[in-house]
């Protein structure tokens, strides 16, 4: 978002040159006010996932009054189809689809992170070979194949992490190769191999470092595709039948026929929850993505998600 | 010499991943998840049935074995037979294909349309309320579970528009006398349109953003700031100069979302139930009905690919540096 002002503002004729340096993580953060939001937003659910054992002390799932009853004083968002009090599920929700989020974004993090440093560093036909790989990844449609691999290996939240994990890897290699690939070139790093550095130094000590923070940024990224695919999967009744998420509460409404109940209470708010958390880590993420990377200026947040091919002079070209 | 190479290279590498997919669909349904039979659910299995289907399925020889029957059916379009209702893959694929094209088709064109006005709008109207407003709603949209947003529709806007939010065709159509081809067509059109307007909704924000981003991103070239000093209105400037250069990315951007205008049709289908082949995934997950699931699975991959080859063959139609 702030990318796109940015460029407008520089095809306004403003000076380009102060324009801000890519910088540390901190600083991007308190500059960019989208920034802020997101975290704020992230912050805010991170909370209350945390403190889920003590704001919903017992079964969340507990019967406490008529199926769907309307929001009153003692039961703020009424019940669901089950009789069960909104406010504890969607806390308890909230609990799975970070836990979802995060460790499927983690999982992707780490093999698209370690494929992007592999193929950006070694080069050559390494780089040929894993690229072509990720290539082919790429191109199957995504959310298919999670249905399918959900619905082949059984409903577990564990499953539903590596499957996800392991599908959304291929942009994080991408845009991780490019990065490795411009921070190879430069001269300290030409020098300390000069020195004599071996590969696992000069890894480790002055390439990872160098993307580390753009890797952070598309991690919170795969944050929010993760929690989305989760609501997908849990929505087809592929979801683990013994945990409570928003996708399974967006289920559970609809398959108790909460909308021939008319009750908007046991609809609105698990999906509210999800587009908030999706927004706020697209936000956060997008911004501190454009201030890390320069040549990913402009905004797109369609490479990312919905895998579509980089736009003219955004990503690396080949 | 140079676009025949291009395209040679892009064609072959649509082959290759055709037949990765082949085989990862393989690998997914036949070695990876165990016995097919065992799974499937349905009243008439019986052991027997199941002993008969496993015989018919050959999952009684080994791995490399059934792979080379799996690739010969394949080249003779045979993608095997439902588990539950005996008849081709195909054949059973066939009709929910034909109901979920023109949903999808006016879902994607209302999306290109709304999607394209108000990224337009936005650029040129850049950092005005009017801005502010298609850049957040694009924003919400695109973070909202597709599913949901379908809920929601049902909920709140079915009612007050008196569109139909089940099926595809009103039951009593045609019992009270004869329906003409007018009558059936309009209560087609009528069922299609609150699935289509979900998808398109949720594709919509992904489209403004996209759009608007590539304008600002044309608004800031050279040719641009040459046009307006020659003295063109400022709208002039925005459609003969920005847009059309704009168009590029949008052209690409609408053939390479199709993975996701699947994805989502299949949860958007499953709410207002809509025979198409997001349903009819939907039921054979529910009933194990693997072949029927791996013919659909194959169906979108090889659809996406397709799409993939196209995007890339126009994209280099419409811009020749990208070769380079």
């Amino acid at each position: 978002v702030s990318a796109s002002v940015q460029t407008a503002s520089a095809a306004e004729g403003v000076d380009v040159s102060k324009a801000r340096r890519p910088g540390s993580i901190k600083s991007v953060v308190l500059s960019e006010k989208t920034a802020i939001a997101g975290l704020v937003i992230i912050g805010f659910f991170v909370l209350i996932a945390l403190l889920e054992p003590v704001l919903v002390p017992g079964d969340p799932k507990e019967k406490v009054g008529p199926i769907f009853e309307p929001p009153s004083a003692s039961h703020w968002l009424g019940l669901d189809g089950g009789g069960a009090d909104m406010v504890k599920l969607l806390i308890a929700g909230t609990r799975v689809s970070l836990l979802v989020g995060f460790c499927a974004a983690l999982v992707s993090a780490i093999i698209g992170g370690t494929v992007g440093l592999f193929s950006g560093f070694y080069g050559g036909k390494t780089d040929v070979v894993l690229m072509r790989m990720t290539d082919y990844v790429l191109v199957i449609p995504d959310i298919p194949l999670m249905i399918v691999a959900a619905a082949l290996f059984g409903r577990s939240l564990t499953n539903i992490i590596v499957i996800i994990g392991i599908i959304y890897w291929t942009t994080t290699a991408r845009l991780i190769r490019a990065q490795v690939k411009s921070v190879r070139e430069r001269v300290y790093v030409k020098r300390a191999r000069a020195l004599g550095a071996s590969n696992g130094r000069l890894i480790f000590k002055h390439v990872l470092p160098q993307v580390a923070p753009l890797l952070i940024a598309n991690t919170v990224l795969l944050v929010a595709y993760a929690i989305f695919a989760e609501t997908f999967i849990t929505f087809l009744g592929l979801g683990d039948p013994s945990v409570i998420s928003w996708g399974r509460l967006i289920e559970n409404a609809f398959t108790d026929d909460a909308i021939l109940n008319n009750a908007w209470w046991a609809i609105v708010p698990p999906g509210a929850c999800v587009t908030l958390v999706v927004l706020g880590a697209t936000l956060f993420g997008q911004s501190l993505e454009d201030a890390l990377n320069p040549r990913l200026r402009v905004g797109h947040l369609s490479v990312r998600r919905f895998k579509v091919r980089p736009l003219r002079g955004s990503l690396d070209s080949e | 010499m140079r676009s025949f190479d291009f395209v040679a290279k892009r064609v072959l590498f649509a082959v290759v991943t055709v037949f990765v997919a082949i085989t990862l669909n393989f690998v997914l349904f036949r070695t990876l998840s165990g016995d097919a039979v065992s799974a499937l659910r349905c009243r008439q299995c019986t052991k027997q049935f199941k002993e008969y289907q496993r015989e018919q399925l050959g999952l009684d020889k080994s791995k490399v074995e059934q792979y080379k029957v799996y690739l010969e059916d394949l080249a003779h379009g045979d993608m095997g037979k439902s588990l539950r209702s005996e008849r081709p893959v195909t054949q059973e694929l066939w009709a929910p294909l034909k109901n979920t094209i023109p949903m999808v088709a006016l879902g994607t064109l209302f999306s290109i349309i709304f999607g394209v006005l108000v990224g337009v709008v936005c650029a040129w109207r850049r950092a005005t309320w009017a801005d502010r407003t298609g850049l957040w709603s694009g924003l919400a949209f695109y973070s909202m579970p597709p599913q949901w947003l379908g809920l929601l529709i049902v909920l709140f806007v079915a009612g007050a528009v008196g569109l139909p939010t089940a099926g595809i065709k009103d039951p009593t159509l045609g019992i009270l006398g004869d329906a003409s081809t007018w009558d059936v067509l309009v209560d087609r059109l009528r069922h299609m349109i609150l699935p289509a307007l979900t998808l398109g909704l949720v594709l919509y924000g992904e489209y403004a953003l996209v759009v608007r981003s590539a304008m600002l991103e044309t608004l800031g070239e050279d040719y641009v700031l040459t046009a307006r000093a020659k003295g063109l209105s400022n709208w002039r400037t925005v459609r003969t100069h920005g847009f059309r250069n704009a168009l590029l990315p949008i052209v690409t951007l609408v053939a390479l979302s199709l993975g996701f205008i699947i994805g989502g049709s299949i949860t958007i289908e499953y709410v207002f139930s809509y025979p198409g082949i997001g349903l009819e995934v939907v039921e054979a997950i529910d009933q194990r009905d693997y072949p029927i699931l791996q013919g659909a699975f194959l169906l979108l991959t090889m659809s996406v690919i397709l799409a993939n080859l196209v995007a890339d063959l126009l994209y280099f139609k419409l811009d020749p540096r990208v070769s380079t």
